[in-house]
């Protein structure tokens, strides 16, 4: 089984031309918006200096998929949520458009979720559509990461697209943020890998075909290629944790929400992106 | 394609019958990080180790590691150190140990224990209680490795 030198040779340097050093330097702009895709890292982030946005670790593809919103199939849903909006739904004979007339009037606020509201609760924009439905509109909570869920949060999500992440991690925050940092650090599953070993010590390196990425979540929901839909960000926390063979948290969990909170904080004045598309 | 790699690792329902030859793995005996005896008794097969070292539901060792001597599979990660050359590196008691629970060697590794009986956080639930290998291919995995010298 021993391989000649010559031939072992010629097959590492074969290797170098799929060896990959950390993100590239293409820039993101969507119809002559240029979207900022690094930033400073914030100063609680001792072990990385700049943070990427997950765009920059993709193949020009899939870049480029993001770069024109008629080539974003992550816009077919957005169009399924200004549909969703529209419709009445429930026992008090609204849709979302009876109150919020202008969609436009969500900009800024996907940058500063999740936050702690007057309850002293940390809250989702999943959490706030559903509390409008049960409360307001007399209608059924969606299911948290389902389709409804993920197409009304990207419509509302788009109105922020291209402003800097800005969440709160002090005050009432500092508690969730601390727990979101604690899970973010710990190893968990049958392979004993954290959040961190991979999206932080080893991101713009190769895993057999995948480019690591930082792991930010400025661009949820996001259009996977992987499942031709829009995904939410507690779902995709979901599918890592069972990458390493862990027993994921609940969509929805105080865990997920706390770490939520704390990858947001980590992408702080990276753009948001949404519906960014992925692979 | 991380889609695949990932699947490929959330679907490895490593083997675990443990034989009753087999050291178990709560008694894998640690010296310097190495692992003196053989887990089974018996010398690895090189062959075995081989196709184990590249099965995505075994050993998986391409996710993180470049190996020179397995050209025919394409996209060898870059996490872990190239193997080429591994057993002028490394001696067969030392690469049993690495592979066994690198963490005995190198604490703050990346890489997971492959053959240990400690429970992780929050395990999934089919996995709970099983190693990612048996002992046998960690003997395969070893003997394939100390075939990789000038």
């Amino acid at each position: 089984m021993k391989l000649q030198n010559a031939i072992a040779a010629a097959a590492i340097l074969s290797f170098a031309g799929t060896m990959s050093f950390a993100q590239d330097d293409n820039e993101l702009s969507v119809d002559g918006q240029l979207i900022s895709t690094e930033a400073d890292a914030p100063a609680h982030m001792e072990n990385v200096g700049t943070v990427y946005s997950g765009w920059r670790f993709r193949s020009e593809d899939t870049q480029a998929m993001q770069m024109d919103d008629f080539d974003n199939s992550g816009f077919v849903f957005v169009d399924d949520g200004l549909s969703l909006m529209a419709s009445v739904d429930g026992s008090e004979g609204k849709s979302c458009a009876s109150c919020h007339e202008n969609v436009e009037d969500f900009a800024g606020l996907k940058a500063k979720l999740p936050r702690v509201n007057d309850s002293g609760e940390l809250e989702t924009m999943e959490e706030l559509v559903n509390t409008c439905r049960t409360e307001r509109m007399g209608a059924e909570p969606w299911k948290y990461s389902g389709s409804q869920m993920t197409a009304v949060t990207a419509v509302i999500g788009l109105q922020s697209r291209g402003m800097p992440i800005d969440v709160a991690i002090d005050g009432p925050a500092a508690s969730f943020w601390e727990r979101g940092q604690e899970l973010y650090y710990a190893r968990v599953g049958q392979l004993d890998l954290s959040c961190a070993n991979c999206h932080e010590d080893n991101y713009g390196t190769m895993i057999r075909a995948d480019h690591l990425s930082q792991g930010q979540i400025n661009g949820f929901p996001t259009y996977r290629l992987k499942n031709a839909k829009l995904n939410g960000v507690h779902n995709r926390f979901s599918g890592c944790m069972k990458n390493v063979r862990a027993e994921p948290y609940a969509d929805g969990s105080d865990e997920f929400k706390a770490l939520e909170l704390y990858l947001a904080s980590r992408g702080t004045g990276l753009s948001v992106e949404t519906p960014s598309v992925r692979n | 394609m991380k889609n695949q790699l990932l699947a490929a690792l959330v679907l490895c329902v490593g083997p675990t019958l443990v034989a009753a030859e087999d050291v178990a793995p709560g008694d894998v005996a640690f010296s310097d990080g190495a692992v003196l005896a053989s887990l089974t008794g018996a010398v690895g097969d090189a062959v075995a180790g081989r196709a184990a070292f590249i099965n995505r539901k075994q050993g998986n060792c391409l996710a993180c590691h470049a190996n020179a001597e397995i050209p025919e599979q394409s996209f060898h990660g870059e996490v872990g150190p190239p193997l080429d050359f591994v057993a002028e590196r490394w001696t067969a008691e030392e690469l049993r140990g690495i592979v066994s629970n690198a963490k005995m060697m190198f604490p703050d590794t990346i890489m997971p224990a492959f053959y240990n009986g400690l429970e992780p956080n929050r395990s999934l639930k089919k996995f709970a209680g099983k190693t990612v290998l048996s002992a046998q291919q960690v003997e395969d995995i070893v003997a394939y490795l100390q075939t990789l010298s000038e």
